[in-house]
C-alpha cells in the first residue's frame, strides 16, 4: 500500500483554494441521507460534529465522559495562535507557517501547516461570534500576548482558561445541533472497536458505560477525534480517562500509525510526591520569564533551599545556555532537569525535582509585581504543595504532556483506511516533532470547523456505496469480539490491579522512552513490554460484572491497549536514529549535547502498518519535501 | 494518617443505598481527596470487594466531573476548590469522613457516588448558545466589546458545570448554573439577538427538569468551586422579567 498524501500541486499559498474548488460536493438533499459517526467531543470532535450537522449531515457523536463539555481540551490554559496581525508587529500567514514548521523541527508536511495558518484567523472570528469571552483591550479590541518561541504577539486568550472557553463555544454549538435533533449524542459511551466493510470504515462497536451493553453503530464514515496518548506514560498532564484505545483499534483495523515517538515532555510541572500520584499538574511556562532554575552543586544535598549558599547552587540552564538561559525551549529544559536529577542532585522527597526560584525577581521587582504577574499560579502551587512560593522556591519537574504522533492522515485528514477521518491530537498532525505553545487549540478547531467539513463531502461524493446495516456480519462479529474481551477481563481474577500494570508500563516508558532515549534502553523496554502484557492477561484483577458502571473494567481495557501501543512507541523511537524535537536519541547529539537531526536519512514521516500483536509492523515512509523553507539547525547557546 | 470513611454505596439508580464503613490507612497529607479514594479502591480490590464508583477526569479543577459531598459540604471544606484539588492535609488523623453523591431528584444516582447530570446539558440545548454556524462570522474585531463586558462575561463563563450549586441547595435549584450561562451571553453583543428567547427557554427547561426555585440562601455561591456570585441570579431574574414583559 502506498502513501498518497494528496497534496495539491501549485504554489503553497494557492493549494487549499485550488483543492477546495476540486473537491466534489454533496447536494443539500443528499446530505440528509448521509450518516457520520464522530468519536470524541473535545475541540476537534465537538467542532466537527456541530459543523457537519450544520451542513445537514446526520451525526452520531460519542464521548466517554458524562457530558461532551468535559473533554480534556478544557484544561488548556495559555491560548490560541492566529495570524491576525492585529498588533501591527509583522505577523502574517507565512510567518505563522514558518514558526510552526521550524518549531516542529522540520518534520511536518508543508502544505498542511500552511493551510493551518491560513484558517487560523477564521477560528478567532468564529469563536468571537459564538460568544467566547476573549480578553479585550480598553478600546474593545481583542488583546494578544506573546508565547513560547514567537517574536510576534499572536496568542488570543481568555484568562488562564482559554481551552475551557473555546470548548464551551464548540460544545454549545454541538448542544444546539443536539437540541435541533441533527446530532444524536451518546455520552458515557466508549468506542471499543472500528468496523470495516469492504475496506472502508463504516461503523464502530461501543460499550454503554452505564448499562454495560455492547452495541454497534453503522454510518457512511467515521471521524475519530479522541485526543492523544500521553497517558501511556501513566503520569502525564492528561486527564485520567485520556487513552489510546480508539486510535489503536483503528490502527489494528488498517489505519497507519505515524511518528508515535514524537511525544512532548513539558518542563514545568509539579513533581511527583509519592506512589499515590495519579496525575501531574502543569505550571504555565510563563513562570520561566522571572524564575531562575537551579539545583544544588553537591549530590544528595538535603538542606533547605534557603540554607544553600549562592556559591553552592548550580543555575544549570544559565550556565549551559548563556544566551537563552532559563528560557531555553521545552525539550532542552526538560532534558537538562533530568540530567541534574540523574546525577543525584535533584531536590524534594523523591529527588526528582529542581528549584524554580523567584527570590531574585522579588528583590528586583517587588512582591506586588510578581503577584500581579503570577498570583493565580502561585496560589495553585500553594494549594497543591502547601508551600509558599513567595518564600521558598517552587519545585518543578518535567511531565509527559502532548502527543505529536498519531494516526497518519492525508491532506484531507483521511487515514490510510478509506472513510476513516482523524482530527486534532489524534492524528499525526501539523506539529512535526515538536508542538509550539498555543498551537494545539488552533489545530483542533481548524480540523473541525474549516477542513473536515470540506474534505469529507468529497469522500461521500466519490464513494457512493450503500451504508451497511448495523446487524450485518461485520458488526455482529465486532460485537461478539468486544463482548468476549470484556468477559475475558472479568474472568481472570488475578492478583494485580489494572492500575498497577499501567504504573509499571509508565515507569518503563518514562525510563527508556522518555526525555532521552538510546538503543540499549529501547531494546530493554521492547523486551520487557511483551512479558508485562502477557502477565496482564494472566494476572489482572477486575471485579464486578459487565452490566453496569465499572471503572476497573474501563481502566483495564485501556491499559490493555496501552500495553500493545507502548511497544510501537519504542520501536519507532529505536528506528528513528536521529534527534529531532521531542525525540532525543543520546547517540545523536553534538559534542555540546544538542540534538542532531539527520535530514539525509530521516526527513520522512514514519507510518506503521499493523501486522498482529507481537508481530513486527511494516514501516512505510512518506518523504517530506520542503519547497518553500530551507532546513536549518536550531541553536540556543 | 488514618481515616474512618463512611462511603455511600448504591448498586444502581433503582437500588437502595447504604453507607459502607471503610478504614483508610497510611494516607499521605499530600494526596488529593481522589487519590485517597484511589488508594481505598486498590485496597478494596485486593480484598475482593468492588471498588467505589465516582466521577473524575482532569484532576486539575476544570472539567467539572468530580462531584462529592464531603461531610455535608459539596466539594468539601475548602472554599473555591473542587474535590480533585482538595488535599488530605485539610483533614485530621482519625477523622470520620462521610462521602455522599450529589443529592437532587434531577441528578439521579447511577451507581455509588456517580450521578446523571444530563439535565444540565438539556438546559444548554434549550438555548445556552449563540446560533451561528461555522463559516459566516465577521472579523473578530468588527464589533468592539468593552473590557468590562468581556470581564463580566468571563466571570460568568468560568462555570464548570459540576452541579455543586444544586447539591448544596435545599431546594436543589439550578439557578446559579443557568444564571451563569444566561449572564455570560447577555453581557456580550454577540448574545443580544437571542437574549430574550434564550432566558425564557433555558428557564422553562430548568423547571421541566425538576430543579427547585431559589429562596436566597446563597449556599450555591458558598460551594461554587469557581466562586460565581449569586448576583448573577438576580441578573437572570431581571433578564427573565424583561423578556416576559417585552413579550
Amino acid at each position: 500500500m502506498s502513501l498518497d498524501a494528496k497534496v495539491p500541486l501549485g504554489p503553497l499559498a494557492e493549494k487549499w483554494d485550488k483543492r477546495k474548488f476540486e473537491l466534489k460536493l454533496v447536494s443539500p438533499a443528499n446530505k440528509r441521507k448521509v450518516d457520520v459517526i464522530v468519536v470524541g467531543t473535545g475541540l476537534a470532535g465537538a467542532s466537527a460534529a456541530a459543523s457537519l450537522a450544520e451542513l445537514g449531515y446526520n451525526v452520531h457523536a460519542f464521548c466517554f465522559q458524562d457530558s461532551p463539555r468535559r473533554a480534556h481540551s478544557i484544561a488548556a490554559q495559555g491560548g490560541i495562535n492566529a495570524a491576525k496581525n492585529y498588533q501591527n508587529d509583522g505577523d502574517s500567514i507565512t510567518r505563522l507557517f514558518y514558526d510552526t514548521i521550524k518549531g516542529g523541527d522540520f518534520r511536518a508536511r508543508e502544505a498542511n501547516v500552511y493551510r493551518l495558518a491560513q484558517v487560523s484567523g477564521n477560528i478567532i472570528d468564529q469563536c468571537v461570534a459564538q460568544g467566547v469571552p476573549f480578553a479585550r483591550e480598553y478600546g474593545g479590541l481583542l488583546a494578544n500576548r506573546s508565547f513560547g518561541g514567537a517574536q510576534v504577539s499572536r496568542t488570543f486568550y481568555a484568562r488562564g482558561q482559554t481551552g475551557q472557553q473555546l470548548l464551551l463555544g464548540a460544545t454549545q454549538a454541538l448542544e444546539r445541533q443536539i437540541g435541533l435533533g441533527r446530532v444524536a449524542m451518546h455520552p458515557r459511551t466508549e468506542m471499543l472497536d472500528l468496523v470495516v466493510v469492504d475496506g472502508h470504515a463504516k461503523g464502530i462497536i461501543v460499550r454503554d458505560l452505564v448499562s454495560g451493553k455492547i452495541g454497534a453503530y453503522a454510518a457512511d464514515a467515521v471521524v475519530l477525534a479522541t485526543g492523544g496518548y500521553a497517558n501511556v506514560f501513566y503520569l502525564s498532564t492528561n486527564a485520567i480517562g485520556s487513552n489510546v484505545t480508539a486510535i489503536w483499534r483503528a490502527h489494528k483495523k488498517g489505519a497507519f500509525f505515524a511518528n508515535p515517538c514524537y511525544t512532548q515532555i513539558h518542563p514545568t510541572c509539579i513533581p511527583v510526591t509519592g506512589d499515590h500520584q495519579s496525575k501531574l499538574t502543569l505550571m504555565s511556562e510563563s513562570l520561566r520569564n522571572d524564575g531562575r532554575i537551579w539545583a544544588p552543586k553537591k549530590q544528595g544535598d538535603r538542606r533547605a533551599p534557603g540554607d544553600i549558599p549562592e556559591n553552592e547552587r548550580d543555575y544549570y540552564l544559565e550556565r549551559k545556555y548563556p544566551s537563552f538561559g532559563n528560557l531555553a525551549p521545552r525539550d532542552i529544559s526538560s532534558r537538562a532537569a533530568k540530567e541534574v536529577c540523574d546525577e543525584g542532585r535533584g531536590v524534594g522527597q523523591s529527588g526528582r525535582g529542581v528549584y524554580l526560584d523567584f527570590a531574585e525577581a522579588i528583590r528586583r521587582l517587588g512582591k506586588a509585581v510578581i503577584k500581579e504577574r503570577y498570583g493565580n499560579l502561585f496560589d495553585m502551587y500553594q494549594k497543591i504543595t502547601a508551600e509558599n512560593p513567595y518564600e521558598t522556591p517552587m519545585r518543578i519537574y518535567p511531565a509527559a504532556h502532548y502527543a505529536m504522533g498519531g494516526i497518519w492522515v492525508d491532506y484531507h485528514l483521511m487515514s490510510s483506511l478509506p472513510g476513516l477521518f482523524v482530527l486534532g491530537e489524534a492524528n499525526f498532525s501539523d506539529h512535526g516533532a515538536n508542538r509550539l505553545g498555543a498551537s494545539a487549540l488552533m489545530q483542533g478547531l481548524a480540523d473541525g470547523y474549516f477542513i473536515l467539513p470540506y474534505t469529507i463531502g468529497d469522500y461521500f461524493a466519490s464513494h457512493k456505496k450503500p451504508r451497511p446495516a448495523a446487524d450485518q456480519a461485520e458488526f455482529k462479529q465486532g460485537e461478539a469480539e468486544a463482548g468476549e474481551r470484556v468477559k475475558k477481563l472479568l474472568s481472570i481474577r488475578g492478583r494485580r490491579s489494572p492500575v498497577s500494570f499501567h504504573r509499571e508500563l509508565g515507569r518503563l516508558l518514562w525510563e527508556y522512552c522518555g526525555m532521552a532515549r538510546n538503543d540499549r534502553g529501547l531494546r530493554k523496554a521492547l523486551a520487557a513490554i511483551p512479558s508485562l502484557r502477557e502477565e496482564f492477561w494472566k494476572n489482572v484483577n477486575v471485579l464486578g460484572d459487565g452490566d453496569g458502571l465499572n471503572s476497573g473494567l474501563e481502566r483495564a481495557g485501556r491499559v490493555a491497549d496501552f500495553l500493545e501501543f507502548g511497544e510501537l512507541l519504542c520501536l519507532d523511537a529505536l528506528t528513528r536514529e536521529e534527534s529531532c524535537g521531542g525525540h532525543f536519541r543520546q547517540e545523536h547529539q553534538t559534542p555540546e549535547g544538542e540534538a542532531r537531526r539527520d535530514d539525509a536519512k530521516f526527513c520522512h514521516v514514519s507510518a506503521w502498518e499493523f501486522k498482529g500483536v507481537g508481530q513486527a509492523p511494516v514501516l512505510h515512509k512518506e518523504p517530506l519535501a520542503f519547497e518553500n523553507v530551507s532546513l536549518t539547525e536550531r541553536s540556543y547557546k | 494518617m488514618n481515616l474512618k470513611l463512611r462511603i455511600w454505596r448504591q448498586k444502581n439508580s433503582g437500588a437502595k443505598g447504604y453507607f459502607q464503613k471503610v478504614d483508610a490507612k497510611g494516607i499521605s497529607p499530600d494526596m488529593s481527596f481522589l487519590e485517597m479514594l484511589d488508594v481505598v479502591n486498590e485496597e478494596l480490590l485486593a480484598k475482593g470487594e468492588e471498588p467505589v464508583i465516582f466521577d473524575h477526569d482532569c484532576r486539575e479543577g476544570i472539567c467539572g466531573a468530580c462531584s462529592l459531598v464531603i461531610n455535608g459540604v459539596a466539594h468539601g471544606p475548602e472554599r473555591g476548590t473542587t474535590t480533585c484539588q482538595l488535599h488530605m492535609r485539610h483533614f485530621k488523623d482519625g477523622q470520620i469522613i462521610v462521602i455522599e453523591p450529589w443529592r437532587a431528584s434531577a441528578f439521579p444516582v447511577l451507581k455509588d457516588l456517580a450521578v446523571d447530570r444530563g439535565a444540565f446539558d438539556r438546559i444548554i440545548q434549550a438555548g445556552g448558545f449563540v446560533s451561528v454556524g461555522a463559516g459566516g462570522a465577521p472579523d473578530g474585531n468588527a464589533i468592539p466589546v468593552s473590557k468590562n463586558s468581556a470581564e463580566l462575561a468571563m466571570d460568568a463563563a468560568a462555570c464548570i458545570g459540576c452541579g455543586a450549586c444544586v447539591a448544596a441547595c435545599k431546594n436543589a435549584s439550578a439557578m446559579l448554573f443557568v444564571a451563569a450561562k444566561v449572564s455570560h451571553l447577555a453581557a456580550l453583543p454577540q448574545g443580544q439577538v437571542e437574549r430574550a428567547a434564550r432566558v425564557e427557554r433555558m428557564v422553562a427547561q430548568m423547571d421541566q427538569e425538576g430543579f427547585g426555585n431559589c429562596t436566597n440562601q446563597f449556599e450555591c455561591q458558598a460551594v461554587c468551586p469557581k466562586e460565581i456570585g449569586v448576583w448573577f441570579i438576580a441578573k437572570m431574574n431581571k433578564e427573565y422579567l424583561k423578556a416576559k414583559i417585552c413579550q
